[in-house]
């Protein structure tokens, strides 16, 4: 069942991508992204990572994607025209995808050869466990009662239905250990985005911008 | 998995949409009969089932008014001629209407109809799926059925649905940022996704919009104000949640766009929008899709503020848990209050007249986008409390306050048109 699933949404993905390259009208190609993303974010779900799976299909299917059809059709472009591919192009169309082959298979490899990590099946009762390890990690920090404390530890311990909190669990990790180089990235995004509308303003020079 | 998991889960999916799909058809009639109420009219009152077409003498004439119109509805779309104008781009012309359709059916998925039900040893929550990602589940595949309007009226290949499918792209990415930061106060306060767990939160600790109840009992008994502090910060905690409460209902008439915001299929600028082109069924699909989003839309209004399933006032703990009658009970409770709001959105529909496209684009950008930003920072305040005490508060309401007015400046001013010169 779990591998009929996994191979109907991998196809999807692949098929998606596929169609990307192949299909010559924008808006097409652009929808066969749409669908291999969405194939992505059915196999983050199968793997249980629902808040990556949800994000996935939120942030590309759903707002950059758009924007990219939007700019389409306001640019109405037509079917693309077949190009003569430069050779330097071509060569380096086919490295960089092969560099990225063999990385998969060096990690395929080192998968195969026993140094992986064994993950424990999620059960209600490992669950249980590893809620009590986290409620003891947080003991000495936190001032709370343990049943106050975070909705980490309410999820995992839910009387009727016990989840994995992965939303929280991502939550904590960047927030808590990696709160500054979230910001520093934040701080990034923001000076890019100052750049783009500064950028985008001083190519009009017909236009002269009033504050 | 379990068989008798598998099975409760066909049921589930299998009613679910059922109740979903006669919802819309039920809409159908509410609007029309609700619409003739306003416009002081009559309204279809008495459809008919036509036995004569059988060989009978008489149609038979049921005594419940017009319940039976949408039937008549129903069949009347089946039955019009299916024309393709031989223009339009053929497979994203068919793929369209679905694409509207199938995630409006798909978000319902999550929402939890009533209180889980215990069979044969196994809680089974009431909810298709019981994800612990709920809300942005169901933004995610909401967001999705932008393709299916904009894909209409490009693959129309003419000028009026052109113009409301890019119409409708635009509105629909912008209210999606006010839709999704409305909400982040109420999500800061439960600290979960998982719209099972804030029910039943609710459930205990009051509705969000009407906390007079908790676990120590009503808010005129002392147990309510057993530990005063909390109490208070729970009603203070009222300010942000009902700016959150009508912000996200405003942003649920524009993502379905309903009528003060209907501007993508606006008849008297656009003749029907995006849907100029599509005749029979597949026009029927667009329109079963705008009110299934609202179904949606009004379900999830009811499951994240007004309680979802619970009866409230404390009712529900009276109730034995998890018997099977309980679990109908809240299903009906829940479909109550969400004809509730159905029938507010016909309300607002009939007697609230469209805005002008830059009307709408500055309420989203200008007015909601700021005031959702600034409610979740004044929600953050009110929920941090207990940790910075009062000193940090007040410091923080001060800079929230600078913040704000600098943001309002800043808002007026681009409100104003730019000089003749400029363009």
């Amino acid at each position: 069942m779990e591998n009929l699933v996994f191979y109907l949404f991998a196809f999807m993905a692949v098929a998606g991508g596929v169609l990307l390259v192949a299909l010559r009208n924008p808006v097409s190609s652009a929808l066969a992204m749409v669908l291999s993303f969405v194939g992505l974010a059915g196999l983050f779900i199968g793997l249980n990572a629902y808040f990556v799976g949800i994000v996935q299909i939120l942030v590309y299917a759903g707002a950059i994607m758009v924007l990219f059809i939007f700019i389409i059709m306001l640019l109405d472009l037509n079917d693309e025209k077949p190009v003569k591919f430069k050779s330097s192009s071509v060569v380096a169309g086919l490295v960089i995808p092969l560099l990225l082959v063999v990385q998969i298979l060096g990690v395929i490899q080192a998968g195969s050869k026993g140094n992986r990590v064994e993950f424990e099946e999620i059960t209600n009762e490992s669950m249980r466990r590893s809620a009590e390890q986290f409620a003891q990690l947080d003991e000495d920090k936190v001032a709370f009662p343990r049943e106050k404390q975070s909705a980490i530890y309410k999820s995992l311990t839910h009387e009727k239905s016990p989840k994995l909190p992965d939303t929280n669990l991502i939550g904590n990790t960047i927030f808590k250990s990696y709160n500054y180089p979230l910001q520093v990235v934040g701080v990034l995004l923001l000076v890019a985005t100052i750049g783009v509308v500064i950028l985008s303003k001083r190519s009009n020079k017909q236009a002269p911008i009033d504050s | 998995m379990d068989t008798t998991l598998l099975i409760a889960a066909a049921i589930k999916i299998a009613v679910f949409i059922g109740i979903t799909m006669s919802f819309v058809s039920i809409c159908v009639i509410f609007e029309r009969r609700f619409s003739a109420i306003i416009q002081d009219r009559v309204g279809p009152n008495r459809t008919m089932i036509p036995l004569s077409i059988l060989g009978f003498k008489k149609d038979l004439a049921l005594p419940i008014g017009g319940l039976t119109q949408p039937v008549a509805d129903g069949l009347k779309f089946i039955l019009k001629e299916d024309f393709t104008p031989s223009y339009v781009r053929k497979f994203f012309f068919w793929l369209a209407p679905v694409l509207v359709v199938v995630p409006a059916l798909l978000t319902m998925a999550v929402i939890p109809f009533g209180s889980p039900m215990e069979i044969a040893g196994n809680v089974i929550p009431m909810a298709v799926a019981d994800l612990n990602v709920g809300p942005l589940y169901i933004f995610a595949i909401a967001s999705l059925s932008v393709y299916g309007i904009t894909l209409a009226g490009w693959a129309s290949n003419s000028k009026y649905p052109f113009f409301g499918g890019v119409r409708a792209c635009a509105q629909m990415i912008s209210y999606e940022i006010a839709l999704g930061l409305s909400i982040v106060p109420v999500l800061m306060f439960f600290g979960g996704l998982n719209l099972g767990h804030i029910v039943e939160d609710q459930v205990t600790n009051g509705w969000l919009l009407l906390p007079l109840w908790n676990e120590g009992g009503f808010i005129i008994s002392s147990g309510y104000w057993a530990d005063p502090q909390a109490s208070i910060q729970r009603l203070l905690l009222l300010i942000p949640i009902i700016i959150s409460f009508i912000i996200f209902t405003t942003s649920i008439f524009a993502e379905t766009n309903r009528m003060p915001f209907d501007l993508p299929e606006c008849e008297t600028e656009l003749v029907g929008g995006y849907h100029t082109e599509y005749s029979s069924m597949k026009f029927a699909l667009f329109f079963m899709g705008e009110y299934a989003a609202m179904v949606v839309g009004s379900a999830l209004i009811v499951t994240l503020f007004l309680g979802g399933w619970s009866i409230g006032f404390g009712i529900d703990n009276l109730l034995p848990v998890g018997a099977w009658w309980v679990s109908l009970l809240h299903i009906g409770v829940f479909l109550g209050k969400v004809t509730f709001f159905i029938l507010f959105f016909i309300l607002v529909r009939w007697t609230v007249p469209r805005f002008r496209y830059d009307q709408l684009m500055n309420l989203g950008w200008i007015v909601f986008f700021e005031a959702a930003l600034i409610n979740v920072f004044l929600a953050a305040l009110v929920i941090a409390y207990p940790s910075i005490g009062f000193v940090g508060v007040a410091i923080g309401f001060a800079l929230l306050i600078t913040a704000s007015i600098l943001l309002i400046k800043i808002a007026k001013g681009s409100l104003e048109k730019p000089s003749a010169t400029a363009v």
